[in-house]
């Protein structure tokens, strides 16, 4: 490998030799198209038209009033499919279709890397299979509907918990038997090396517009930045462009029935240093290194890892991690859907009520950004039926 | 004892403690009754990502009944107080990190493992488990597979000290139909560049499919999948689940040694 392959002890490359090939095939292909000006010309160009970038920061008035201080949303859930993902699915899609690769596979735990996959998949021409987890396919029928209405496959994982880790092993699996033509879209900034910096690269483009959108309202940077963390993709997008900068952030992880229950997906709260899914990062396991089941009552944060550069910056301390529970959560999202008539995602909404705890010991000028990673229209259903 | 000394050598895989401790135990020491020339055993978990739906069960049903680190190294153990039969250790690299490196191949050596195969640490990540290995005695086994380019073949080649593990499909494990022409290729191909004996799995399930490999060159073949369906489909019946494995592997071997003879 050319490139860094850590972050900090964090990261590597543990998968089967069958794979190493390919991650140095997709090394090189990344490094010699990251700064191609026409790669990024056909980038930049469908993330304007066809996801609708750049999407706006919203000053939340009526929560700002509420919590006295300055709480602004940054709209993820505006982007076409509904969610972040899709910021890293075009790239990923793009390096694909330069790569000469013929078919696309992805895993999806709430759908939403799903669709953002077959959506690119149907645009990119290229023919698209998302493993999904029999117990995910349950509580996100919408998504995988949406899915198959673009043209993807859609294969059940029944093994397991049928959660979005046993998506993860299946996609794995698929891909070591079908290395030489298949792309493996990984949607979270996990995996081995490269993937964390690729997919982390894909979504640096929240924090930058972020910070950009802020300094145009307020003519400061914001005092605290907020965003959900499963794999870590829409917080390590966010977080990116303000490492260096004195803004303190928040990672929000799910904590399920209670951080003291085993119910929970708290990765870095609550979890070891350990290996799952080709690289070495905080993960949920047992004192013989078993991985446990991540429990949640958001499918997106439904996992018991997280992306190695998570816990560098967790142990660096740079990054402040806590975790919100099931009912916290349902809170935030029927509270912001009341007061700013905007209906988060589940696992945004864990952010949203993160941030309305931070909001608390905020000052009236204080300035707050919450990363509203994706919108709550997949989570209809399985709400109706939790709120019963 | 060198047990590579030019015979072709039949390698039955299981996972330690499949179905249960005590059976796992008795398939075991029946397997080296009808002739295995060395054991790979693998120890079950959760998230094997090399392994097909017959080896994924076969953790589950080991892990759901009990089966934990200490208690694999127990059986090892016990299996070696018996039996002078080489063993090796299939085992996915959070099991080893967890115990820790080096208390993991200390074990290993002090329950009488001769040979350790981590299947998801590659050679950009090896050198601490290469290290341990070399400090408990253990030699080191490293996988070359259909996608192995030639450069990163002959790196491997430098840092085995076992045997080489080919990998025969592009694929997780489980029994397949036959032997592809690019295996057998890649078994010469192997073979011309080491000394070190190279050992065929992934795929192989029949005697035809082992004469065909060690034709091509190869020292042996490991056959998983095809012994494991035999436990799977004959939970229900332990005493038919162990005769029929004992007659699969006295088959296997004579159909090696037709081979050579």
């Amino acid at each position: 490998m050319k490139m860094d392959t850590r972050f900090g002890k964090f990261g590597g490359m543990f998968v089967p030799e069958t794979l190493m090939p390919a991650l140095e095939e997709l090394e090189c292909a990344y490094a010699r198209l990251k700064d191609d000006e026409d790669f990024n010309k056909e980038l930049h160009g469908l993330l304007a038209s066809y996801a609708g970038r750049p999407t706006p920061l919203y000053f939340a008035k009526n929560l700002s009033r509420k919590y006295g201080c300055r709480i602004y949303l940054k709209r993820e859930d505006l982007v076409h499919t509904g969610a972040h993902k899709i910021n890293n699915t075009i790239g990923q899609g793009l390096l694909a279709k330069h790569m000469g690769k013929t078919r696309l596979i992805a895993e999806t735990g709430a759908g939403q890397h799903g669709v953002a996959t077959a959506v690119v998949g149907a645009l990119l021409g290229i023919k698209t299979c998302v493993f999904m987890g029999v117990l995910d396919i349950e509580r996100q029928r919408l998504n995988v509907f949406r899915m198959k209405l673009c043209g993807a496959e859609v294969v059940p994982v029944a093994s397991g918990a049928g959660t979005l880790k046993d998506a993860v092993n299946e996609a794995l699996r698929d891909w070591i038997a079908n290395v030489r033509d298949t792309y493996y879209v990984l949607g979270s900034v996990v995996g081995p090396h490269p993937y964390p910096m690729i997919v982390r690269d894909f979504q640096r483009v929240i924090g930058e517009e972020t910070k950009k959108q802020i300094m145009e309202v307020e003519g400061r940077l914001p005092d605290a930045i907020v965003a959900c963390v499963g794999g870590g993709s829409n917080s390590i997008g966010m977080f990116f462009e303000f490492l260096s900068d004195d803004v303190k952030l928040y990672g929000v992880e799910a904590a399920g029935l209670g951080m003291d229950t085993d119910k929970h997906g708290a990765s870095l709260c609550k979890g070891e240093p350990g290996i799952l899914h080709g690289s070495l990062s905080y993960i949920l396991q047992d004192k013989d290194g078993q991985i446990n089941e991540a429990y949640s009552i958001s499918a997106g944060l439904d996992y018991p890892g997280v992306g190695p550069e998570h816990s560098a910056l967790k142990d660096a301390g740079r990054v402040e991690y806590g975790g919100i529970t099931d009912k916290e959560a349902l809170s935030a999202f029927k509270e912001l859907s009341v007061s700013e008539g905007i209906i988060p995602a589940l696992e945004s909404a864990h952010a949203v009520a993160y941030a309305f705890k931070v909001a608390k010991k905020m000052k009236k000028d204080d300035v707050i950004v919450v990363n509203l990673s994706g919108r709550g229209d997949k989570d209809m259903e399985h709400v109706i039926k939790v709120m019963k | 004892m060198n047990v590579f000394d030019g015979r072709k050598l039949f390698v039955p895989f299981v996972v330690v403690g499949d179905p249960d401790y005590d059976t796992s135990r008795k398939i075991i020491m029946k397997m080296i009754d009808e002739g295995a020339d060395m054991l790979e055993l693998g120890f079950a978990f959760s998230d094997p990502i090399a392994d097909g739906p017959t080896i994924q069960l076969a953790d589950k049903r080991a892990l759901d009944n009990g089966a934990c680190v200490d208690s694999s190294f127990r059986m090892i153990r016990e299996i070696k107080d018996c039996s002078s039969v080489p063993i090796s250790l299939l085992v996915y690299s959070n099991l080893v990190y967890k115990r820790g490196i080096d208390k993991f191949y200390a074990d290993a050596s002090a329950a009488g493992v001769d040979y350790v195969l981590v299947a998801d640490v590659p050679l950009e990540e090896a050198g601490p488990y290469v290290d341990a290995a070399k400090k408990h005695g253990i030699d080191a086994v490293f996988i070359v597979a259909q996608t192995t380019t030639s450069s990163r073949m002959s790196l491997i080649l430098e840092k085995v000290s076992g045997y080489v593990y080919l990998v025969s499909v592009l694929g997780v494990t489980g029994a397949r139909s036959g032997v592809s022409d690019s295996t057998l290729e890649l078994v010469s191909k192997v073979k011309g560049k080491t000394d070190v004996p190279v050992l065929v799995g992934f795929g192989v399930s029949e005697p035809a499919h082992a004469r065909k490999l060690v034709s091509a060159g190869a020292d042996g073949v490991i056959v998983g999948s095809a012994i494991v369906k035999i436990i799977e489909r004959n939970l229900g019946d332990k005493e038919k689940m162990i005769g029929e494995i004992g007659e699969f592997v006295r088959g296997m071997k004579e159909g090696l040694e037709r081979s050579y003879h």
